[in-house]
């Protein structure tokens, strides 16, 4: 079944504040504009620069890893892109919107309508149950209507092959399912930009690849755009753009054929 | 909010034994307060209704400084023709007035012809003091429980009298008195009645008819020492109480000459009371700090066991405020549900003391007091909005504390 067809109805995207509510870029425009970002934190008393003076443009449909040994700034380039955390000095435009000027609120309501998050540890909510934990999202963020849920949950979990397992809770599940659950749920708000931070780390090597073969198809046919840091050469081997950080610069840009 | 009430149970469930004893203990202490106020409600009631039914009546009206001066029983503080004539003309005006009783009080010496012994007796018309104090037959353990056990020359003798001096129904005594004039004066009368105190052994107090009293006392007029008031509706007499003082104790060019009492403030029992409604009062500042320390102990720990999660939600776009509600409503849930169990279980207990029937005599008092413990609607509603409010409270600050985590934190959370 081609989510696109689900994904892609009219007047689904929800109303957040600031930018939130602009029409996304089309495929190929550009989604991210990260200008000279730089980030400093203080570490048991000692200042550390996780980035410093980071730019970079991600076009929407892109398929891009940035890579790097621990402690390059990978995470952290991703915790901006991603809204999660605030650049000290440098401009940040995801979607058209400078996303440095949000306060708390707006930021979660930005990250609710526009952004969609992949977990190492995949990060489901041991409570609910696949399904619920797909439906999550449009529940609590974007308090879409049952019916609409309902199929838009289906179809997705429907893509990812989970169908016959929505009932399941997460200790029921195997760590690829738990994954392609999670994958489920980043892409079920219908964001532009799904981040994945080590999304193949806990997953054995066929197990991965299947994650990876995933998510190429959810870029293809809905068009989101897919940032990872990883480690994992079987994702940088599937990236169409990779970025290389070290000491919290980047040093290095390849493009690869798909 | 559904959707939020939903998730929140699913999250307190997943902590099934911690919830369960929470729910437990608030269910626990909702329980205690509200059968501990069921009980101690009917044994006030019970009390209360055996003083006033008994003798006190609802409300008295008195001469005033009579009410200061009552131990000696003063004979010059009588109410005279004039002031008893109003007083019956302000209680003709008050639809809410059932019956009055007049009484004379005065104190004696009761002998037996070998022993002798002081009485303070009261004497009534006994049609009008029976309707007024409608538990007064039943006080009479031996002989007549008619009005007749009260008509001229018959006299209800007190049971410790009785008892100590060995007076039977039927027995011949004398009663002997000085009026105000400091002439004294004495009758035979017959024992038609052994009375039992209405607060248990001890009292000493006798009962003749009003007529003998004015002869015994060698009244020129009709003198009342007291008029003993029933209301229709106990629960109003407050009000009637302030209406008869408006009548009453502004005549006189406003110089009260009349005070107006209620039985609360004749009967050392209403300090009793008050003690009661304290001791109900600590209850539920004991129901507040329970639910208060267990909520705060399982939503802390909630918080503190789902960092993690609590980054998740936020990183994918749920507003601190949901964040918040999340938290607050599972808080309101625990303590809605042990609300809801210690309803049930008060009710249960409550309707189990019913069917046992719960008795209480005091000393060696025949008068036995049946308690009907019932749940006062008010109290039901109370317990359980004191409950959830405190809930509420409670799971304020793990539900802020969980608002403002910022996602990056959170997630890093192991």
């Amino acid at each position: 079944m081609r989510i696109l067809n689900v994904l892609s109805r009219k007047g689904e995207r929800s109303a957040p504040p600031q930018g939130a509510d602009r029409p996304g870029p089309a495929r190929g425009g550009t989604v991210i504009r990260a200008t000279d970002l730089t980030k400093t934190y203080a570490a048991d008393g000692v200042e550390v620069r996780a980035l410093r003076g980071v730019s970079v443009d991600v076009n929407a449909g892109s398929f891009m890893a940035f890579i790097g040994p621990s402690g390059s700034g990978k995470t952290t380039l991703l915790n901006l892109l991603g809204c999660l955390d605030k650049p000290t000095s440098g401009r940040l435009e995801v979607a058209g919107t400078d996303v440095t000027r949000l306060d708390r609120r707006h930021a979660a309501a930005f990250r609710g309508a526009r952004i969609g998050f992949v977990f190492q540890s995949f990060n489901l909510i041991s409570v609910l149950t696949a399904l619920e934990n797909v439906e999550y999202p449009l529940v609590m963020v974007q308090e879409r209507p049952a019916s609409e849920r309902r199929a838009r949950v289906l179809a997705l979990l429907d893509a990812v092959g989970m169908a016959d397992q929505r009932d399941k809770r997460p200790e029921q599940l195997s760590g690829g399912q738990k994954q392609r659950v999670a994958i489920a749920r980043a892409l079920v708000t219908h964001p532009e930009l799904v981040l994945a931070d080590e999304p193949t780390a806990n997953l054995d090597s066929e197990t991965a690849h299947t994650i990876i073969a995933l998510m190429k198809k959810m870029r293809d046919e809905v068009g989101t755009t897919f940032l990872f840091a990883t480690h994992d050469t079987r994702i940088i081997g599937a990236a169409e753009i990779v970025y290389t950080l070290e000491d919290g610069r980047l040093t290095g840009r390849r493009e690869q054929g798909a | 909010m559904g959707n939020v009430v939903k998730i929140a149970i699913r999250n307190l469930l997943r902590y099934t034994r911690r919830s369960l004893l929470t729910v437990s203990l608030i269910a626990f202490g909702v329980v205690f307060v509200l059968v501990f106020v069921a009980m101690t409600g009917s044994f006030k009631e019970a009390i209360v209704g055996s003083i006033t039914d008994s003798y006190l009546g609802h409300l008295q009206v008195h001469r005033r400084g009579y009410v200061a001066s009552i131990e000696s029983l003063p004979l010059n503080l009588n109410l005279e023709p004039a002031q008893l004539a109003a007083i019956q003309e302000a209680l003709g005006s008050l639809p809410d007035v059932a019956g009055a009783s007049e009484r004379i009080k005065f104190n004696a010496m009761f002998s037996t012809f070998v022993e002798t012994t002081g009485l303070r007796v009261t004497a009534v018309y006994p049609d009008r003091e029976f309707a007024v104090s409608p538990k007064l037959p039943a006080r009479i353990v031996q002989g007549d429980r008619t009005p007749a056990a009260l008509a001229r020359g018959k006299i209800l003798v007190p049971e410790l009298l009785a008892r100590g001096m060995g007076i039977k129904v039927g027995d011949t005594v004398v009663v002997v008195a000085t009026n105000k004039d400091g002439s004294v004066n004495g009758k035979t009368v017959v024992v038609s009645g052994i009375l039992e105190s209405a607060t248990g052994p001890g009292g000493r107090d006798g009962y003749i008819h009003f007529e003998e009293a004015m002869e015994i006392l060698r009244m020129q007029g009709r003198e009342t020492t007291e008029l003993a008031i029933r209301l229709r509706d106990f629960g109003q007499i407050e009000r009637v109480g302030a209406a008869l003082r408006e009548r009453l104790e502004g005549r006189d060019a406003g110089r009260a000459a009349l005070e107006i009492h209620t039985w609360a403030q004749l009967s050392p029992f209403a300090t009793i009371a008050t003690l009661i409604d304290m001791m109900a009062l600590f209850m539920k500042v004991m129901l507040i700090a329970i639910v208060l320390i267990s909520v705060l102990n399982v939503m802390i720990m909630a918080v503190y066991e789902r960092v993690r999660e609590i980054g998740t939600i936020a990183a994918i776009g749920t507003l601190p405020s949901r964040i918040l509600a999340l938290f607050l409503v599972e808080g309101v849930v625990l303590g809605a549900a042990g609300a809801a169990a210690g309803v049930l279980g008060g009710s249960a207990i409550i309707l189990a003391l019913n069917i046992w029937k719960v008795s209480i005599a005091f000393g060696g008092a025949r008068q036995v007091f049946v308690l009907g413990p019932r749940i006062d609607p008010y109290e039901v509603v109370l317990a359980s909005v004191l409950v959830i409010v405190v809930s509420v409270v409670a799971s304020v600050q793990p539900a802020v504390r969980a608002s403002r985590m910022e996602p990056i934190d959170a997630l890093r959370h192991v």
